[in-house]
């Protein structure tokens, strides 16, 4: 089965062919492109005029890379939610066209759903505790009794949101991910922050008040390092403690943030204390992307799931609960 | 020493301190962390679950006594509690006797949440019968009068007795008694239908 998969939940239009052959998961095409804000945060109707002009170009890029017909697609899968209403809106509306123009069935995937179910598919993880963390996602995720349930999330503000702020205020562009792990690797100093875990929760809006307080006294790069030991920290201990309680033994992350060495550092070394497996996808994969919203919808067919487009209404907050995962 | 519980984040240990028959809690270095966040974690943790066991007390609530709290180790040394844990003997009793060691649980988490008190993981193997009932493990508790955390607090109790125990008489006993010892109880009741509701603190209760 060949599926086309259209990612547009915030800052990146990602649009993919994937097939299912023998089991496995191919990636025949996996194109994106990102939507830079001019200055300060994601404006979420710039972002999606973004996705509405890049749309055609990449469609076309992403199948022409793939070297399938159109005609050889067989469902055409979208991230229904959660993320910003005008671009979720902006590409369930592409995929309702495409759908409707060439017959094809469609199908409305959840956004964090999908990165968990792409992580498993190209890394061999089976039942894994999925630390997500992206800008505005940071959960913690895993299957119980047929559905992927969050036993830890963020409180206030994602993890890539808070290092997104506080590299703005040191005049650093937006994602400020990257340029802060760089940052970090020359800090010495750790500056105590506040340490924000309630049971298996994480709160980070504090901590980013409190380095913003600290900026004007201490090396950034100092600050960098305290931010990133201080957040990361937080995530390895609340993912243990969910892998403690439901005795899984295997960790995987997903999110943009996850790209960052240091944290997969930071929980490659928790999974091993507690003599677990650790598992993290390519850059590619772990960013978001059309292949997990592809490869989901195949699993989601394959599993017997159908959408008319009544039920292709756009979902902002859409949670993975609420979704019975029958194909696990 | 003689290890009898591993957790995500401590070690406990039976051991003989002073003469004493004692528990011992050791919160473990996590190597994953650096060593002034880990040390730093370790130590207010350690004297934070020390005084919301202090404040228990204080709240009319057996506690088992603390004797010794040393921040380098990152240790509590607390009174050993030679009782039985709810979870193992309560399914065994008769109907009458459930309902009472039930209503003595309620009564005191009333207690506990009137006084500002959250203990966090209220399961029934936190919680042993001896001479009187004591609570144990508050390594996940906090201070607070919030609503909304003491439905947390008592959701996970009747998630735990669902799970671990057949008779489902035994958490409408323990409710009763709550509400009966604490007059915010409705609007705790309210709050767990909410939790329920949100369905992400369904977990597998041991």
């Amino acid at each position: 089965m060949i599926s086309l998969g259209i990612e547009g939940t915030a800052h990146t239009l990602g649009i993919a062919i994937v097939e299912k052959i023998n089991e496995k998961c191919k990636i025949l095409s996996n194109e994106s492109r990102m939507y830079k804000p001019a200055k300060g945060g994601i404006h979420p109707r710039e972002a999606a005029n973004h996705h509405a002009m890049h749309l055609p170009s990449l469609l076309h890029e992403s199948i022409k890379k793939a070297g399938v017909e159109i005609k050889e697609i067989d469902l055409i899968g979208f991230s229904i939610g959660p993320g910003l209403g005008p671009c979720l809106r902006t590409v369930a509306t592409a995929a309702r066209t495409i759908a409707i123009k060439y017959k094809k069935p469609i199908m409305g995937v959840n956004h964090c759903i999908a990165h968990l179910e792409i992580g498993k598919a190209l890394t061999g993880s089976h039942d894994p505790v999925l630390l997500y963390a992206s800008g505005g996602n940071t959960q913690v995720i895993s299957l119980l009794e047929k559905k992927y349930r969050i036993f830890g999330e963020t409180l206030d503000i994602g993890i890539g949101n808070c290092l997104d702020k506080f590299g703005r205020a040191i005049g650093i562009p937006f994602p400020a991910g990257p340029h802060i792990e760089k940052l970090a690797r020359k800090g010495r100093k750790y500056i105590p922050l506040p340490y924000s875990v309630k049971g298996m929760d994480v709160s980070f809006s504090g901590i980013l008040t409190a380095a913003l307080s600290l900026i004007k006294n201490e090396s950034i790069e100092d600050m960098a390092y305290s931010l990133q030991e201080t957040c990361f920290s937080m995530l390895a201990e609340v993912t243990e403690r969910a892998m403690a309680h439901l005795e899984k033994e295997e960790v995987l992350l997903g999110g943009g943030v996850a790209s960052n060495m240091r944290l997969q550092e930071i929980m490659k070394k928790m999974a091993m204390e507690r003599g677990a497996k650790f598992f993290v996808p390519s850059r590619q994969y772990l960013v978001d992307n059309g292949a997990m919203i592809a490869w989901t919808a195949i699993l989601m067919h394959e599993a017997g799931y159908r959408m008319s487009l009544g039920d292709t209404k756009v979902r902002q907050n859409f949670r993975t609960d609420e979704v019975e995962v029958k194909w696990s | 020493m003689e290890l009898i519980k591993r957790g995500a984040e401590a070690k406990i240990y039976r051991a003989k301190w002073m003469g004493k028959e004692v528990v011992i809690k050791r919160r473990v270095r996590k190597g994953y962390r650096i060593k002034e966040l880990d040390e730093e974690i370790r130590r207010r943790r350690t004297k934070e679950e020390a005084f919301l066991m202090a404040e228990t007390r204080r709240a009319g609530v057996s506690v088992p006594i603390i004797y010794y709290i040393d921040t380098v180790k990152m240790e509590i040394v607390m009174e050993y509690i030679g009782g039985k844990r709810i979870k193992d003997f309560i399914d065994d009793e008769n109907e009458e006797t459930q309902k009472k060691i039930c209503r003595m649980i309620g009564e005191s988490v009333a207690k506990m949440h009137s006084h500002g008190i959250i203990h966090g993981d209220l399961t029934t193997s936190n919680m042993i019968l001896a001479d009187k009932l004591y609570f144990i493990d508050f390594g996940l508790g906090m201070k607070s009068f919030e609503n909304e955390a003491r439905g947390v607090d008592m959701h996970l109790l009747m998630e735990a007795f669902n799970a671990a125990h057949r008779n489902e008489k035994l958490f409408k006993w323990v409710f009763e008694a709550y509400g009966e010892n604490f007059d915010e109880a409705d609007e705790v009741k309210r709050k767990i239908d909410e939790i329920i509701k949100r369905g992400r603190y369904m977990r597998r209760v041991s």
